[in-house]
């Protein structure tokens, strides 16, 4: 993995690396006055959360490089702490909303300083069979302690009894997303600062040479706890937000499945820089809200995707933004533009392609029988006909066709960009 | 002591079973330090591909032929797959297995869908075996504990007393050595990751009939089988026997005698409260074995990666 940091020039004004800050805290201002629906609100409310979740994660395994099965049980337990709270009339009207992930933050903590104080004796692979072991464990047990846990229905609150913060009471969607991008740019700041103190810098120290950490005086184990702790802190603030938007906690919000799907936003987005989490959770919530309604085979393609990305792109997306810097560095990244376009073109054409391939094949075996109309791209046809097979088998040759013809071209211009000019070779 | 014995038996089917995943699995650790995630997605695969097959040619020709498909399936896993984000480092070999499994899972759907096959024992094997005391031991449970017995002796054989068996543990312990020496370490791991992902496709061969051949059945055993081998101790083949045994026993007899946390408090004296529904403790006094036999694996799986973290019988930390 690579390093967290990229060391600004000292020529550069002090002011500088506040500019993404200030940026996304206007871009999280402005968005709902251009994303207006009400599904829209929504779905950026998920996001948000999703992208608290995914950095919390991240500093266990890009910044700590430990691998969490079931990171999940930290959020639930955060989210589930804050429906008891909003349950609890008396109490909840004696403070305001806004406050409440905190109470869901201490309640991950708490949790996390429990299990991590066996769990983080080692990283790699007895730390994952630990979290996985506990995840199970805790999982299992939302439907045997029913008082805390509330069975398979789990348990549901309302968010509106707490005292009103400036006269607001969060009847609406567009107050929580407030709330919601509030608490966003909190937690990320603080992560973010978190990741530059002595401490997050030794959890990285700690990741690639836990050996020589030690030697140099740092216990591993005791920065590995505060990672995992900090962490636990800021997925119970993740889970607290869940709590509040959706008013209602199952045990679906702490089972494996969950743990999986935060690993997987987090690798997706790229676990070697602080914003890859950032990029995951918003393309997966795109991914997972609009892709789902086009097709059923949404986690068949995501699969995919996932699978491809640990084998060709580790870094994930995040590092694939970042492999351009050095050719933007040398002023170069404007020859890159048309092979990608050959490239990149071709390569949709051909996943178009063999994507109608596999909706076709998916619609022929699993649709009623009878039942041969479909409807793909927005065009609907027989799937039992010829006609569609073809075109959409020679899209997807062509593409591929094309790929392989322009892909030395892109090499090529790839290695030219990333070599100043006048170099050697 | 008829009961005992039935569980006994019941048990001993459910630890062969795991068994026969976690020695494939524990192997392929041994020699590449790296859990496969998607070890139970293979076996899920031999329960697919032995009931396609068994469509056309019969259980008998499935049970022959699924494994070696799942095995070829699985060593190209190995070559194309894990060989190339093995340079990566271990966590990334996790998570490749980990989206594998997930892969796996959603292909399975995609093509044989959502619900339950219809996969079912064999008719030559639908008869009573014995009974004890009115309780009817089915012929096919016998022959899954023989299968499985004879997978164990098998394997127990090849390692130990076979040349290829000699190799296969100097690799182990030292595969630069060995590749030294002038044998093919990556074609033995790709071997030893092939043979254990056909033996968990034979675990899914004789196992889909009797406990379903549907999506979720990698997702059901596939933690489990983790469990089995982190108490076992990683890469010890005896250690994985012992655990799987252990916990079949376990799981089987928690869930057929019910203990109740309640007289288990009685007995050490605590006073049962009146109003039990508005208790917060009442969850507490409710538990019976039978709830948790599910999770009893896992608690002993968290106690033995704290007080013995190189697991039962294993030599090296996990």
């Amino acid at each position: 993995m690579s390093d967290q940091t990229a060391t600004a020039p000292a020529t550069r004004s002090a002011l500088l690396p506040l500019a993404p800050w200030v940026l996304s805290a206007l871009l999280l201002l402005v968005l709902p006055f251009i994303f207006t629906a009400n599904s829209a609100i929504t779905i950026m409310n998920q996001m948000a959360i999703t992208i608290i979740f995914a950095l919390a994660y991240n500093m266990l395994l890009g910044q700590g490089g430990m691998l969490s099965f079931g990171h999940a049980v930290y959020a639930g337990v955060g989210g589930f702490a804050c429906v008891h709270i909003m349950n609890m009339d008396d109490f909840f009207a004696t403070i305001p909303l806004p406050v409440l992930p905190i109470f869901g933050g201490l309640m991950g903590m708490g949790l996390a300083m429990i299990v991590g104080s066996f769990s983080t004796r080692k990283a790699g692979t007895v730390f994952a069979m630990i979290s996985l072991g506990v995840g199970e464990l805790i999982a299992a047990c939302s439907v045997i302690i029913v008082v805390f846990f509330g069975g398979e229905e789990g348990i549901s609150g309302d968010r509106t009894y707490g005292l009103p913060t400036f006269g607001v009471e969060f009847l609406q969607q567009i107050e929580v997303y407030y709330l919601i991008a509030l608490w966003l740019m909190i937690s990320a700041i603080l992560m973010y600062l978190y990741s530059r103190t002595p401490l997050g810098r030794m959890a990285n120290a700690v990741r690639d040479n836990p050996e020589r950490a030690e030697f140099l005086g740092y216990s591993a184990r005791w920065v590995r706890f505060y990672s995992f702790v900090a962490s636990g802190f800021f997925a119970g603030i993740a889970g607290a937000l869940f709590a509040i938007n959706y008013e209602i906690l199952t045990e679906e919000n702490l089972n494996t499945t969950q743990s999986g799907i935060i690993l997987l936003v987090t690798f997706l987005g790229g676990v070697g820089f602080f914003f890859g989490p950032i990029i995951g959770a918003i393309v997966f919530t795109l991914v997972q809200t609009v892709l789902s309604l086009q097709t059923e085979l949404w986690g068949f393609y995501l699969g995919l995707i996932f699978v491809a990305t640990v084998m060709f792109f580790p870094g994930g997306l995040a590092g694939l933004i970042m492999m351009h810097v050095p050719a933007l560095r040398l002023g170069k990244l404007g020859r890159l533009g048309v092979p990608y376009l050959k490239t990149l073109g071709a390569g949709a054409v051909m996943a178009l392609g063999g994507a109608a391939l596999i909706e076709m094949i998916f619609h022929v075996r699993h649709a009623s029988s009878g039942d041969h109309e479909m409807v793909l791209f927005w065009i609907a046809f027989d799937s039992h006909s010829i006609l569609p097979w073809v075109i959409a088998s020679l899209a997807a040759a062509v593409g591929y066709f094309i790929v392989r013809r322009t892909a030395p071209d892109l090499m090529e211009a790839w290695n030219d960009a990333n070599t100043p000019d006048g170099g050697a070779s | 002591m008829d009961l005992i014995l039935v569980n006994l038996i019941d048990g001993l089917v459910t630890g062969l079973l795991l068994f026969m995943l976690s020695a494939g699995l524990t192997l392929i650790f041994s020699m590449m330090g790296v859990l496969n995630f998607a070890h139970a997605s293979f076996y899920m695969l031999g329960a697919y591909f032995a009931f396609q097959i068994s469509l056309y040619l019969g259980f008998w020709m499935g049970l022959l032929i699924a494994p070696l498909i799942v095995g070829v399936l699985g060593a190209g896993v190995e070559r194309y797959g894990l060989r190339r984000v093995h340079q990566y480092g271990h966590v990334p070999e996790l998570i490749f297995t980990f989206g594998l499994a997930l892969l796996i899972e959603e292909v399975v759907q995609f093509i044989w869908g959502k619900s339950q096959m219809a996969y079912s024992t064999p008719e030559v094997l639908q008869f009573t075996a014995f009974s004890i005391a009115g309780n009817a031991i089915p012929a096919y449970k016998i022959f899954m504990i023989f299968i499985s017995i004879a997978i164990f002796i098998g394997l127990l054989w090849v390692l130990t007393r076979t040349r290829v068996g000699m190799i296969i543990q100097a690799a182990l312990t030292y595969p630069k050595t060995v590749e030294a020496l002038g044998h093919n370490v990556p074609l033995i791991f790709m071997g030893v990751f092939g043979v254990g992902t056909a033996l968990a496709g034979v675990a899914g061969v004789i196992a889909g009939p009797v406990l379903g051949t549907f999506p979720g059945m990698a997702f059901v055993l596939g933690s489990i089988v983790f469990v089995t081998i982190v108490i076992g101790g990683l890469g010890s083949l005896w250690g994985a026997l012992v655990a799987s045994l252990l916990i079949g026993w376990i799981t089987t007899f928690s869930k057929a005698y019910n203990l109740r946390m309640e007289d288990l408090l009685i007995a050490l004296g605590f006073e049962k409260p009146d109003v039990i529904w508005d208790s917060p403790w009442r969850d507490l006094w409710s538990l019976t074995s039978p709830q948790i036999a599910d999770i009893l694996p896992y608690i002993l799986m968290v106690l033995i990666l704290i007080f013995r973290p190189h697991g039962l019988l294993g030599k090296r930390d996990a």
